[in-house]
């Protein structure tokens, strides 16, 4: 008999022995050696031991009398150490075994972050039974908090096991959403959800820096500084084909094991099979594979010809409630389109990606009961055209309701907020409408005050009167947003703060966006608005916004940059203009120039050079002047009573003290300032966003003036007495603006959009809401006012102002 | 594509580029911008848009195309060509990973 040593009782190698000996008992005498002191069991099934759903007992696949009953000599615990391939022997641990053929089957190990401290007791990997065992221990401790650093397959049932023994569980995890190889933006938000339910924390984005302890782990440290207290950490983060044995002994290996279609390697009598092989480029994780390996290379063993093809995969996460399934290629691209469908009540999304009447791609969460048909039609490359308009809803599908707009509405709590001015909530709307016979928006108005005062809650309202009253009543077509969705500005502004969406994935699920990631219009859009109702909360998405804002700098025709410092009130004094005259000398800068917002603008930066330069003007006391941004920009001042002999009060101070009081702040639109001393407005006050105009009596407040594409006159707000109180009206009024502005609507389209006499109404006489809006602001600027130029100083995103890599000369062109 | 490349250089870790952004690099007096989307597909243009030469690598990644930040025309990651009723195209470089390393493809001279 031929002797046949395989090396690693795993799962692959356990299915080739039984296709083996199922088709010929006596073809080879095996010796089988596995690291691990214990014979082949599932090893996906861990998670149920971990979580306690199963025992060891019950995931074993082969116990002795299998081993016995087939005559393999059992050398397990003992770990193989060298191949002599001239002698043709295999050296264990415990000595030499000959072979005619031989078997490399060692999987992967569980890749370790080389952070300090990951030697320290009660950091572990998940990847056997010692290590589920490890974990099993440390539940049993005192309150016992667990890190999981991964937010993978593997971490989150890792995660999902720790939580159901009770311990309180933290994920980390580095991308911006869980399992981002295999899911969407969209669904990976869902699974957070799900994941957080259960009393799981997750904390995507973070990166660690070290584990903390003296004689075993207490904590693991983040890059952004904070620490999570932990008596187990979980190290989750990936896998590496364990292919240093193969290595050693002269095998060609790249990743991995480098084998043929027959599972050989280089060595014609060298075989190998698992994640520690490489086919074709391409290196495995997943089982379904490695059992198409393990048939191939029983058949080839007895003689018998047959070829490895690798085939679309599909993964489905082993964490009970969490139904997801993700199969093919996903990706966005030229002449690929996606078909979504979302339902927030069910927690549902499903996005499917078409590319020439074929299925190439499908996500799915929440509702996972069509995946093998979906799959199917994905492996196959099925011809989809004819069932494309009603391929989403599945294989049963027959004929079928279209997408309604007025779900999101539907779905809300009856004491959702609809109409912030007044506080009336969706039951007071539904239940008057109903009881009291209502069936135009005029009389939801006089008995509810629901939309009877700045209008912004409108479309919301009518979309309730055709929930309610049905075809009876017909709403007003509301403009939408872009072609993601059906719902306007203002219905998707209102609704991200009635129903807390704090994030842009939860707002296009939540809300049914069409599209799975939105689109260069309603991205920034809604980026603003998050910004802005949830300052506190919101981690802006700087891939959602226009470069300027990203780089805070305004790009050229010729892709250089202008830098413009902030020069409050247009004040400035003799040391800051020699600071900038040596940052232009040093940095050979060819253009300066005073803007027409009484500041100085240096043209023709290269990027390369911002943070450089930004660092010099900062040594002089300079900020960031936004010049860019949808945000404040420039406060105008005349001399004022310091100098000019008609001046009432002091403009430039009250301008000033605007400019630092308000800089930083986002706004839907541009916002621009002026204080002028007297009427005769030498700071142009009467066309701007908001102008103050002083009088001897007080402060002359005027806004929703425009000079720019449309010229405007401002309006009177109204006029107060002191400072203080012009800078209190201004801020109300600026915040006002902030919540309830469409992105992109200057000051003086909102206004007239509102009303001008609503506005007034809220700023000038109703001192409540006043101070509220105030009090919004304030708090809002406690987060905005970062100087975000010291802040790239200091190596915030230094990655967008250095190329990746250069090389010196053109040795090579480009090959089409 | 691939077929006439000559030479793949090693140009940085996936993780460099930002999702949805993209990262230059410079080859004497060339720049080509790396893409990278939201599901990790990489693509590299030439930084120059076909109408009046704006850095792509500054424009906003969606769908697969790129949004140029001097005009907004939107440009093909994979063709380079311009979208909807704007016409030109911008040179599409070979680029594949390697694990998580960016390789950029060239013709030697
Ligand atoms: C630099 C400056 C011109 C100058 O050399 O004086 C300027 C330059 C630009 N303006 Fe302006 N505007 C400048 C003062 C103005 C003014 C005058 C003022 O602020 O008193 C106006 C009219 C007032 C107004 O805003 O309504 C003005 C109305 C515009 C508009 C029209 C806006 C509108 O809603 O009607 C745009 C276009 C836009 O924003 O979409 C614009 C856009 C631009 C942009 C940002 C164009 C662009 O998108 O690239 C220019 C950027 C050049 C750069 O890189 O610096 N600029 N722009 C001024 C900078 C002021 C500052 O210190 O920040
Ligand atoms: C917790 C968990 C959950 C999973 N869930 C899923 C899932 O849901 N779906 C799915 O498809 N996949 C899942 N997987 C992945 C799946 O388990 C692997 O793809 C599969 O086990 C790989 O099989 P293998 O035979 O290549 O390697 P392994 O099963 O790892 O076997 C390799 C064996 O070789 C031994 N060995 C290594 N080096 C030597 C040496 N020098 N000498 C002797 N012995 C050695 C090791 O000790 C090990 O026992 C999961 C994995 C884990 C850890
Ligand atoms: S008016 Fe403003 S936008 Fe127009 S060219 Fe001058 S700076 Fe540019
Ligand atoms: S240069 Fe790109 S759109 Fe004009």
């Amino acid at each position: 008999m031929k002797r046949l040593v395989v090396i690693g009782a795993g799962m692959a190698s356990g299915r080739m022995l039984e296709h083996l000996f199922e088709a010929d008992p006596d073809a080879f005498q095996v010796t089988l050696f596995n690291a691990e002191p214990r014979g082949n069991y599932n090893r996906i099934m861990l998670s149920p031991v971990l979580s306690g759903e199963k025992s060891y007992e019950e995931i074993v696949t082969h116990d002795d009398d299998w081993y016995a009953g087939n005559n393999v000599t059992c050398r397990f615990g003992e770990r193989v150490t060298g191949i002599d391939r001239e002698r043709r022997v295999v050296c264990g641990e415990h000595g030499e075994v000959a072979y005619d053929k031989l078997v490399i089957a060692t999987g992967s190990s569980p890749f370790i972050i080389p952070v300090e401290g990951r030697d320290l007791p009660g950091v572990v990997s998940y990847r056997d039974l010692d290590d589920t065992n490890a974990m099993i221990d440390a539940t049993g401790l005192p309150n016992a908090r667990a890190v999981v650093i991964g937010g993978g397959l593997l971490g989150l049932e890792a995660a999902a096991g720790l939580r159901l023994r009770g311990m309180e569980v933290t994920i980390i995890h580095l991308a911006g959403h869980l399992m981002e190889r295999q899911l969407d933006e969209a669904a990976g938000y869902l699974l957070q959800k799900d994941i957080e339910n259960r009393g799981i924390r997750v904390i995507t984005r973070a990166s660690t820096k070290a584990i903390l302890g003296k004689s075993r782990v207490e904590g693991v440290a983040l890059e952004d500084g904070s620490v999570i207290p932990a008596d187990l950490v979980v190290m989750a983060v990936g896998i590496r084909p364990s292919a240093q044995l193969a290595k050693d002994t002269g095998l060609e290996v790249g990743r991995a094991i480098t084998v043929n279609a027959s599972m050989q390697t280089s060595d014609p009598d060298i075989y190998a099979v698992g994640e520690c092989v490489e086919f074709e480029g391409t290196l495995f994780g997943l089982v379904a594979p490695l059992y198409d390996q393990a048939k191939v290379l029983a058949k080839e063993l007895l003689g018998e010809g047959d070829a490895f093809v690798v085939k679309e995969l599909s993964t489905k996460l082993k964490v009970t409630g969490c139904d997801l399934f993700s199969a093919g290629d996903f990706a966005e691209g030229e002449g690929r389109e996606d078909i979504v469908f979302r339902d927030p009540a069910r927690g549902v999304y499903r996005r499917l990606v078409i590319e020439r009447n074929r299925l190439v791609g499908a996500v799915m969460y929440g509702d996972t009961a069509d995946s093998n048909w979906f799959f199917g039609l994905i492996r196959d490359g099925e011809d989809i055209a004819e069932m494309r308009e009603t391929l989403i809803f599945g294989q049963s599908y027959q004929g079928g309701a279209p997408l309604d707009p007025t779900a999101a509405v539907a779905a809300l709590p009856d004491d959702a907020e609809i109409c912030g001015c007044n506080g009336v909530c969706k039951g007071t709307i539904v239940e008057a409408v109903s009881t009291k016979g209502l069936t135009t928006l005029d009389d939801v108005r006089a008995h509810t005050k629901a939309s009877a005062s700045c209008g912004t809650c409108t479309g919301l309202v009518e979309k309730l009167m055709v929930l309610t009253l049905g075809d009876a009543f017909e709403a007003a077509a509301v403009p939408p947003m872009c072609k993601c969705t059906d719902l306007g500005h203002d219905e998707v502004r209102r609704l991200i703060k009635t129903k807390e969406l704090k994030t842009i994935p939860a707002v296009m699920q939540e809300l049914e966006w069409k599209t799975s990631c939105g689109c260069a219009k309603c991205r920034p859009a809604l980026n603003y608005y998050l910004v802005s109702d949830w300052p506190e909360e919101y981690a802006d998405d700087y891939q959602s916004r226009f470069i300027n804002e990203r780089v805070h700098a305004n790009i050229q025709k010729d892709g250089t940059y202008s830098v413009v410092p902030r020069m409050w009130g247009g004040q400035t004094t003799s040391a800051e203009l020699r600071a900038i005259a040596d940052v232009v000398d040093k940095f050979n800068i060819p253009s300066v120039k005073c803007t027409g917002g009484q500041r100085i603008d240096m043209l023709g930066v290269k990027k390369e050079d911002l943070p450089a330069i930004w660092a010099d003007l900062g040594k002089a006391g300079f900020v960031s002047g936004h010049a860019y941004a949808k945000g404040l920009r420039t406060v105008k001042t005349c001399v004022g009573s310091d100098w000019c002999r008609f001046g009432t009060q002091d403009s430039t101070g009250l301008g000033v003290r605007l400019e630092k009081f308000m800089w930083g702040s986002w706004t839907p639109a541009k916002v621009k300032l002026a204080v002028s001393g007297c009427p005769r407005n030498c700071a142009e006050a009467t066309c701007k966003d908001v102008g103050v105009v002083c009088v001897d009596s007080g402060y002359e407040i005027h806004y929703a003036g425009a000079a720019g594409l449309d010229i405007k006159g401002t309006e009177v707000l109204g006029l107060v007495k002191t400072e203080d109180e012009a800078v209190e009206y201004i801020s109300a009024l600026v915040q006002m603006y902030r919540e309830q502005g469409h992105y992109l609507e200057r000051i003086y389209k909102w206004a007239k959009r509102i009303g001008y006499d609503e506005v007034r109404r809220q700023i000038m006489e109703d001192a409540e809401a006043r101070k509220a809006y105030f009090d919004r602001f304030v708090f809002s600027q406690k987060f905005a006012q970062v100087d975000p130029w010291s802040e790239r100083v200091s190596g915030k995103d230094k990655h967008e102002f250095k190329p990746m890599a250069s090389f010196p000369e053109s040795k090579v062109e480009a090959a089409e | 594509m691939n077929v006439m490349t000559d030479e793949w250089l090693d140009v940085g870790e996936i993780s460099d580029i930002p999702r949805r952004g993209a990262r230059c690099i410079r080859i004497g007096e060339t720049s080509v911008a790396v893409f990278r989307t939201a599901d990790d597909q990489i693509h590299a243009l030439e930084d120059k848009c076909p109408h009046r030469n704006g850095p792509l690598s500054q424009g906003i990644v969606h769908d697969g195309c790129v949004t140029c930040p001097l005009h907004n025309w939107v440009i093909s990651l994979k063709t380079g060509q311009a979208q909807g009723a704007d016409e030109g195209s911008t040179e599409v470089y070979p680029v594949r990973l390697d694990g998580t390393r960016v390789l950029l493809g060239f013709r030697g001279k």
